[in-house]
C-alpha cells in the first residue's frame, strides 16, 4: 500500500476553499440555486430558517467565515473515505445482522427435520398464501426505492406518500404473519411443540420484529419529516432507513427460500 | 455527524459560561453540566475513556477476588473454602468478569480515549453511541453481577456448555441473568464497534493514511471487526438460550433430539474470534511502547499490521479446536487442527518483529517497557503450549485439565493483562498528566511477573498429571507422590497467585501515591512517536489546538528529530522539542471548533436494558416499565440533533466572535 491516502474520498486540500466562500453548513452547495415550487417542497437539505435561531441577521450567516472542520461535520462531505459516518455506520449494523441472521438460520435449518411425529414442514406451510405475502414485502423495496427517490429530488410530498405506502406493505406482511402463527397454532404448532416449531417461530419471529422496528422507523420519519424534526441531511435519512428496510426484505427472501420451498 | 456543538475558542479564553434556558423535548439539555453531571451525561471520548477504565478496573479486582478465592479452595486436599456450587459459581464469575467486564471493556478505555488522538480527530464518530456503550456496559456488568444476590451466581462456566446450562441443572436464575446480562454488554461491544471502525476509517487528519496509522489504531480496527461480526452470533446463542429456560424451548435437550454440539459452535464461533478481541489491542500496545523505549521504528511496521489483519481473518476457522473432544469427525479435526497450527505463525511473525524492533535499540527499562517485554516473553510461552493444542491428539489428552488453564492464563494474563499494564504506564501521563512512580511500578511489574509464573506455570505440571479443570476439590489419595504430586504444586499456584494479587495491590497503591505526591509529568515524558503526544497532557477538551497533517508514520517523531545520517547509517539530530511543536500548533489554532454536546439519553437508555431483563425474568411489568423508557429515550435521542440548539442555552453576550451563535444552527445528523 502506499503512502499516499489509501481511500479515494476527497483530497484533503478540497477542505480549504470553504475559507472566505459563503459556505452554510446547512445548505448543501448543490441546494442554492433550487426553486421552492410549493410550500410542501421543502429543499431536503433545510433552507436557512430565518428566525431567531439565525442570530436575527441573514447577513451574519454568509459573511462568516467557516472553519475547515465545519464541512466534515454536516453531511460527511470531507470523511476520510468519502462516505459519510452515518452511511458506513448503517452498512457495518447491516453487515453485523447478517452474522446474526446467519446463526438463527443454521439453527432452522438444523432443526426443520426434527418433529418427531407431530406437525412437520411439509404439512404445515400454506406457499400460496406466504408467496402472497412475500410479494408484498418485496413490493414494499420498490416503494421504499420511489421514496428515497423523490427525496432525492426534495419532493416531500411523494416521499412521505411512498413512506406511508412502504409502511403499509410492511404492515400487510406482518399481518399476514400474524395470520399465519395463529393458524398454524390453531392446527397444533406450539412454541414449544418440537424443535422445528420452536426454531422456525424464532427465526421468523424475529424476522418478524425487525419489519415491525423497520414500520416503527418509517412511520417516525413521516411523523418527523412533517414536523421539519429531521436532524442532519433528510435525504441521507430516508435512506438509511431505506438500506435497513431493504435489508430485511432481503433477509426474507433467504428466509423464504430456505423455510418454505425447499423440501425438508 | 456529530461533532459539533456550541462552537467555542480554541485559544485559551475559557468557553462563555452558557446555562440551559429552555427545555427540549421533555428534559431540559445538559449542555453545562457540572461536577457530577458533568461525567454522567458527558460524550467526550476522553471522560468515557477513563469512566470505562475505572469501571473495568473495579471488575478486575472483583475477577481477582474471585480468584483468589478458588486458589485457596484448591491450596490443600478436600477445601473447605467454598461448597461445591458456590465453587461452581466462581469460576464462572471469575471469567465472566475478566473476559466482559475487565479485557473487553479495558480495551475500549485505551481505545476510546487514544484513537481519536492518534489519528488526529477531535472526538470519535458517533459521540452519543459511545456514551450509550459505557452505559451499556456498567448497567450490563452490575446486572450480571446482581446475581449474586438474587439466588445464586451463573454456575455453568463461562462457556456455559448444555445441558449444564438448562433449568434442572441450574435452577437458580443466575444463568438468565448472566445471559441477559452479555446481551446488554454485547450491545455495548457492538454500538462501540460500529463506531470505532466508523471514526477510524473516516475521521483521519490530513495525510494519516491507513499506513500510517499506529499499529494500536490498527489493532483496533481489526479488533472491532472481529467484535462486530462474532457479537451477533453469542446473541443468537444466548437468545436461544433464554428462551430454553425462560420459555420452556428445547434448543439444547438432548432428550427432546437436540443436538448437543449446536450451542458448543454458536459458543465457539463467537469464542475464538473473542480471544483475539481480548489479546490484540495489547499487541497493538506493545507495538507502540516497544519503539519508543528501544528509540527505533517498529521493525516491519507492514508486517505487524498485517499479520494482525491475518490472525482477524484466520481467527474465524479456528473455533472447532475448542471442540476436538467431543467427537467432530476426523475431517473437521484434521482441519481445523491445521489452521490452528497455521494461525500461530502470523502471532510467531509479530513476536519476532517485536524482538528485531527491540535488536540493538537504545533500551530504556522503564516499567512500561518491562511489562512490554514481559508481555513478549510470557505470550510466547503461552503461544507454544496452545501450538500442543492444535495437535488434536496431544489435545485430546490435554481437554478439561489444567494444562488448559494454564495455557489461555499464560495468554490471557501473559497477553493482555501485561499489555494493559505497559499500556497504564506508558499513557498514564497523557491521561492524567502524571508519571506513575517508576519504583513503586517495578515493585508492581515483577511481583506481578513472579506472582503469575508461579500461579499459572504449575498448571502445566498439574494438567498434564491429570487433575481436571471446574472440580471443586482434589483429594490426597489421588494427589500421587514425588516431585510431581498434585499437593506442592497447587500450593505453590496458591501462593502465587497472592504475589500475583500483591502486584497488583501495588498497582492501586502506586495510583494513589501518583495522585497525592507525584509533580506533573513533562510534556513528552518518554519521547514518544505517535499524534496523541502532540498535544497537552491531558488532553485539552477539543484535543488538538489545529489538526495536525501527518506526512510519515511516527508523525510526532519525525518532527522532533531529522536523520542526519548518510546511507544506511542512522544519525538522529533533534530539530523540534514538543514544546516547540505544541507552541507551533498553538500558534495556529483552529477557531470556532464544534465539539459534542452533552446529552441525557445514552444512560437513559442503557438504563432501560436491565429493566426489561429483569421484566424477563420475575415480572413482565418490569419489563413494560423498560420498554417505555426504551421507547422514550429512543425518540428524544432521534428528536435531539447533536448540535445543542440555541435554545438551550442562555443568549450569549456579545463578544467579538458574533458568527458563533450562527453556527451552531447548523445541523447534522447521528
Amino acid at each position: 500500500m502506499s503512502d499516499e491516502q489509501t481511500t479515494g474520498g476527497t483530497p484533503p486540500d478540497e477542505k480549504t476553499p470553504g475559507h472566505g466562500a459563503p459556505d452554510l453548513g446547512n445548505e448543501p452547495s448543490d441546494a442554492g440555486n433550487r426553486v421552492v415550487e410549493t410550500l410542501d417542497e421543502i429543499p431536503m437539505g433545510g433552507v436557512p430558517e430565518p428566525g431567531p435561531a439565525s442570530g436575527g441577521t441573514g447577513t451574519g450567516l454568509t459573511d462568516m467565515p467557516s472553519a475547515p472542520e465545519q464541512r466534515d461535520e454536516h453531511g460527511g462531505h470531507a470523511t476520510s473515505t468519502g462516505i459519510s459516518n452515518n452511511k458506513l455506520a448503517m452498512w457495518l449494523f447491516l453487515g453485523s445482522e447478517c452474522l446474526l441472521f446467519g446463526g438463527l438460520i443454521s439453527t432452522y435449518m438444523l432443526y426443520r427435520g426434527r418433529h418427531s411425529g407431530s406437525l412437520g414442514p411439509d404439512q404445515i406451510f400454506d406457499i400460496p398464501f406466504t408467496s402472497v405475502s412475500s410479494f408484498v414485502l418485496l413490493m414494499s423495496s420498490l416503494t421504499m426505492v420511489l421514496a428515497v427517490s423523490a427525496a432525492s429530488r426534495n419532493d416531500l410530498r411523494n416521499t412521505k406518500l411512498w413512506l406511508v405506502i412502504t409502511a403499509l406493505l410492511g404492515t400487510t406482511f406482518i399481518g399476514g404473519q400474524a395470520y399465519e402463527f395463529t393458524s398454524f397454532y390453531r392446527e397444533g404448532l406450539g412454541f414449544t411443540t418440537s424443535l422445528f416449531s420452536s426454531s422456525f417461530y424464532t427465526l421468523t419471529g424475529f424476522h418478524g420484529v425487525h419489519v415491525t422496528v423497520g414500520i416503527i422507523m418509517l412511520l417516525s420519519l413521516v411523523g418527523m419529516l412533517s414536523r421539519n424534526r429531521v436532524p442532519g441531511d433528510r435525504h441521507e435519512v430516508v435512506e438509511l432507513v431505506g438500506l435497513y428496510w431493504h435489508f430485511v426484505d432481503i433477509v426474507w427472501i433467504v428466509i423464504f427460500t430456505l423455510v418454505y420451498l425447499i423440501p425438508a | 455527524m456529530a461533532i459539533i456543538e456550541r462552537p467555542i475558542p480554541a485559544t485559551t479564553t475559557p468557553a462563555p459560561a452558557v446555562t440551559p434556558s429552555t427545555s427540549l423535548g421533555v428534559f431540559r439539555r445538559p449542555v453545562a453540566a457540572r461536577g457530577w453531571r458533568e461525567w454522567v451525561f458527558t460524550v467526550d471520548h476522553k471522560k468515557l475513556g477513563i469512566m470505562y477504565g475505572v469501571t473495568a478496573m473495579a471488575f478486575f479486582i472483583v475477577g481477582g477476588i474471585e480468584a483468589l478465592l478458588i486458589r485457596a479452595q484448591l491450596a490443600g486436599p478436600d477445601g473447605k473454602v467454598l461448597s461445591a456450587d458456590l465453587y461452581n459459581q466462581m469460576f464462572t464469575m471469575h471469567a465472566t468478569s475478566m473476559v466482559f467486564l475487565f479485557a473487553m471493556p479495558m480495551a475500549s478505555a485505551l481505545a476510546n480515549y487514544l484513537i481519536p488522538l492518534q489519528i488526529g480527530a477531535r472526538d470519535v464518530a458517533f459521540p452519543r453511541i459511545n456514551a450509550l456503550g459505557f452505559w451499556a456496559f456498567f448497567f450490563g456488568a452490575i446486572f450480571v453481577n446482581t446475581a449474586w444476590f438474587l439466588g445464586g451466581a451463573a454456575d455453568g462456566g463461562w462457556f456455559m456448555y448444555a445441558p449444564n446450562s438448562s433449568v434442572p441443572f441450574s435452577p437458580s436464575h443466575g444463568i438468565d441473568i448472566w445471559a441477559i446480562g452479555l446481551i446488554i454488554t454485547g450491545i455495548s461491544s457492538q454500538t462501540g464497534a460500529i463506531n470505532l471502525i466508523v471514526t477510524v476509517l473516516n475521521m483521519r487528519t490530513k495525510g494519516m493514511s491507513l499506513m500510517r496509522m499506529p499499529v494500536f489504531t490498527w489493532m483496533i480496527l481489526v479488533v472491532q471487526f472481529l467484535v462486530l461480526f462474532a457479537i451477533p452470533v453469542i446473541t443468537v446463542a444466548l437468545v436461544l438460550l433464554i428462551f430454553q429456560r425462560e420459555f420452556d424451548a428445547t434448543f439444547f435437550s438432548v432428550a427432546e433430539g437436540a443436538d448437543p454440539l449446536l450451542w458448543q459452535h454458536l459458543f465457539w464461533i463467537f469464542g475464538h474470534p473473542e480471544v483475539y478481541i481480548l489479546v490484540l489491542p495489547a499487541f497493538g500496545i506493545v507495538s507502540e511502547v516497544l519503539p519508543v523505549f528501544a528509540k527505533k521504528p517498529l521493525f516491519g511496521y507492514p508486517f505487524v499490521v498485517f499479520s494482525g489483519a491475518a490472525i482477524g481473518f484466520v481467527g474465524w476457522g479456528v473455533w472447532a479446536h475448542h471442540m476436538f473432544a467431543s467427537g467432530l469427525g476426523p475431517v473437521s479435526v484434521a482441519v481445523f487442527s491445521v489452521a490452528t497450527m497455521a494461525i500461530a505463525v502470523p502471532t510467531g511473525v509479530k513476536i519476532v518483529n517485536w524482538t528485531l524492533t527491540m535488536w540493538g535499540g537504545k533500551l530504556r527499562f522503564t516499567t512500561a517497557m518491562l511489562f512490554a517485554i514481559g508481555l513478549v516473553v510470557q505470550f510466547t510461552i503461552g503461544g507454544l503450549s496452545g501450538v500442543t493444542h492444535s495437535v488434536a491428539p496431544s489435545d485430546t489428552q490435554q481437554t478439561d485439565t489444567y494444562y488448559i488453564v494454564a495455557h489461555f492464563h499464560y495468554v490471557l494474563f501473559g497477553g493482555a493483562v501485561l499489555g494493559f499494564f505497559a499500556g497504564f504506564y506508558y499513557w498514564w501521563p497523557k491521561i492524567f498528566g502524571k508519571c506513575l512512580n517508576e519504583k513503586l511500578g517495578r515493585w508492581n511489574f515483577w511481583l506481578m511477573a513472579i506472582g503469575m509464573n508461579m500461579t499459572f506455570g504449575p498448571m502445566h505440571i498439574i494438567g498434564l498429571q491429570g487433575q481436571p479443570r471446574r472440580m471443586y476439590v482434589w483429594t490426597e489419595a489421588r494427589a500421587g507422590e514425588g516431585f510431581f504430586n498434585l499437593g506442592f504444586w497447587n500450593l505453590i499456584s496458591t501462593i502465587g497467585s497472592f504475589i500475583l494479587a500483591l502486584g497488583v495491590l501495588m498497582f492501586l497503591i502506586n495510583v494513589w501515591y501518583t495522585h497525592r505526591k507525584a509533580p506533573p509529568a513533562p510534556l513528552d515524558p518518554w519521547d514518544a512517536r505517535t499524534l496523541e503526544w502532540m498535544t497537552t497532557n491531558p488532553p485539552k477538551v477539543h484535543n488538538f489546538d489545529s489538526l495536525p497533517t501527518v506526512h510519515a508514520l511516527d508523525e510526532f517523531f519525525h518532527r522532533k528529530y531529522e536523520d542526519v545520517g548518510e546511507g544506511d547509517s542512522h544519525d538522529l539530530r533533534q530539530v523540534a522539542t514538543a514544546e516547540d511543536l505544541l507552541a507551533e500548533q498553538e500558534a495556529n489554532a483552529d477557531h470556532h471548533l464544534h465539539m459534542p454536546s452533552p446529552s441525557y439519553w445514552p444512560i437513559v437508555l442503557a438504563f432501560s436494558l436491565p429493566l426489561i431483563g429483569y421484566g424477563v425474568i420475575y415480572n413482565r411489568l418490569i419489563g413494560v416499565v423498560g420498554v417505555l423508557i426504551l421507547v422514550l429515550a429512543a425518540y428524544g435521542w432521534a428528536m435531539e440533533p447533536s448540535v445543542a440548539e440555541d435554545s438551550d442555552y442562555e443568549p450569549e453576550l456579545p463578544s467579538g466572535d458574533g458568527p458563533g451563535t450562527a453556527l451552531a444552527t447548523t445541523g447534522g445528523a447521528e
